[in-house]
């Protein structure tokens, strides 16, 4: 998945966004966000402004601005960016055995960011495991958040945690 | 010159097979001293230390070579003692107050003195250089003051201690257990039999010590350092992150606008500048004018570490001896 954010026009007529924003759904994606900027324009009565943000799968973008032209939109700015921020970590100690539905959970329960992928490797019993922890968010100001987070878990559960160089915002 | 075991040997043997124009009037090793106004015989001190004697005689110790000794500059290179920085840094201080410039590849003194010894040297318009105390032959001091002049360095990224690298390196080439090349490291040399200042990324500390006082004139002590080390890194973990393409390193990292001072093993690119092999060590500044600039060289080692003194002392040379 892309995230795409896209400035748009169209006319200010009953429905008219409604169907502006159909395309997104027919072409597999979903929409993320939706800002309207009515009052930008003021000059150009009869027109809105809508910033949005959607989420698309890859390769569907070309077919997606098609049809929102069809539907009389006017494209006026185009961004894609990584679909949420992504970023991975190592942990090494004792994963399991610490609760490990508790240290995803405690991240999950930010709600602005998530553990969207666990790779966890286990020796003999007793030994530590390895996990590659790979957490999804909103923003990069709450990636660095829900990683303070784990580091605040994995302090108190004696897990190190290895964390990506360069990638804090 | 006070101390003559790796670095001071091989410092002797470039001195020998390059003319410099530098003398030796007096060396001195744990036990003993030897002072020639008119140059050391170094092919003869060498020799008499390779066969395991002494360089010199035993009624003359090292301080009585500092004090009494005819020189202009010492070359302080006996072993690093981080607790005290003794009895290096009673060396230094010496030298200074008798006026000689100073130069040193002992981490003891510089991490903990710095500033002090800086006031004293300046105060009896002396110099003091300490180039090789930081990633072994990379010229970085030099860099920092006259390369960048004009920058301010914003961040400092390293890979400051060999040792702890060749066993990463190991691990990630092998899949080798920590225990598995740690023992390899230490059959080859790299590690010493208590790798623990090294492993435990203290040695690493040590220098971002040194480099974050040399670049930002602070007044940072060990203390302030996060260290993590190595040793609890498994051959899993550095598995996983192949899988993102990167691998484990043990970084340090210098950010004073963020309040940032740490050495902890890292994730990073394996495509990544600060990604070397084996015993190598790297450096990445990245400053205002320059961007970042990333120097990768050998980190250790006899010749290597004589280098890094050796330009130190030319540099004095050239531009404070008398009559220069
Ligand atoms: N080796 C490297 O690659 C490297 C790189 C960068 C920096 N350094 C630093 O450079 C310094 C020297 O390292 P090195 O590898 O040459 O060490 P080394 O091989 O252990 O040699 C140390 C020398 O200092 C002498 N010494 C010991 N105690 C002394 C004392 N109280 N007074 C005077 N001399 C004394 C020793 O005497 P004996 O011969 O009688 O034992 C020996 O000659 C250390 O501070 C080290 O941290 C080393």
């Amino acid at each position: 998945m892309v995230q795409v954010s896209m400035k748009l026009e169209m006319s200010d007529t009953p429905g008219q966004l409604v169907r502006a924003l159909k395309p997104v759904s027919d072409t597999g994606g979903n929409i993320i966000a939706v800002i309207h900027q009515r009052e930008e324009r003021r000059e150009k009565k009869d027109i809105i402004s809508v910033q949005i943000v959607v989420e698309l799968p890859e390769g569907r973008l070309e077919e997606l601005l098609a049809r929102m032209r069809d539907q009389g939109v006017s494209i006026q700015r185009l961004g894609t960016q990584r679909l949420l921020h992504r970023r991975s970590l190592i942990m090494i100690g004792h994963i399991m055995h610490t609760d490990l539905t508790d240290t995803v959970d405690r991240i999950d329960k930010t709600g602005f960011a998530e553990v969207s992928e666990l790779e966890m490797i286990m020796p003999a019993i007793s030994e530590p495991s390895s996990a590659r922890i790979t957490i999804r968010a909103t923003s990069a100001e709450s990636m660095d958040r829900a990683v303070e987070v784990l580091r605040e878990v994995a302090r108190e559960k004696d897990i190190l945690v290895i964390e990506p160089l360069g990638e804090e915002s | 010159m006070i101390g003559f075991g790796t670095v001071g040997q091989g410092i002797a043997s470039v001195l020998m097979r390059k003319d410099l124009g530098l003398t030796i009037t007096a060396i001195a090793d744990s036990r003993s001293g030897l002072m020639r106004d008119d140059g050391v015989d170094l092919a003869g001190v060498l020799e008499r230390k390779r066969g395991g004697f002494v360089v010199g005689d035993v009624g003359i110790s090292p301080m009585d070579v500092v004090k009494r000794g005819e020189y202009d500059l010492l070359v302080e290179v006996s072993p690093t003692n981080i607790q005290t920085a003794e009895p290096a840094a009673t060396f230094i201080r010496e030298a200074i107050s008798r006026g000689k410039h100073v130069v040193s590849s002992n981490k003891g003194p510089i991490a903990l003195h710095l500033k002090e010894l800086r006031r004293a040297a300046l105060s009896h318009g002396v110099q003091l250089r300490y180039e090789a105390t930081v990633c072994g032959a990379i010229p970085i001091m030099h860099v920092l003051e006259e390369g960048l002049r004009g920058n301010s360095v914003k961040s400092l990224h390293g890979v400051l201690n060999g040792t702890s690298n060749f066993i990463l390196t190991r691990m990630a080439e092998e899949g080798l257990t920590y225990d598995q090349a740690l023992a390899e490291a230490r059959e080859m040399g790299v590690a010493e039999a208590d790798p623990t200042y090294d492993v435990k990324g203290i040695d690493a500390a040590i220098k971002l010590v040194i480099l974050s006082n040399t670049i930002w004139e602070t007044d940072l002590r060990l203390e302030d350092v996060v260290v993590t080390g190595i040793d609890q890194i498994t051959p899993d973990a550095i598995r996983l992150s192949e899988d993102e393409d990167a691998t484990i390193r043990l970084i340090a990292e210098a950010i004073p606008e963020r309040g940032i001072c740490r050495v902890t093993p890292r994730l990073i690119p394996r495509n990544h500048p600060l990604v070397v092999n084996g015993t190598l060590n790297a450096i990445t500044l990245t400053t205002d004018l320059a961007g970042a600039l990333t120097f990768v060289g050998k980190g250790a080692g006899s010749i290597e570490t004589a280098s890094a003194v050796i330009g130190d002392i030319l540099h004095i040379k050239e531009r404070y001896a008398r009559g220069a």
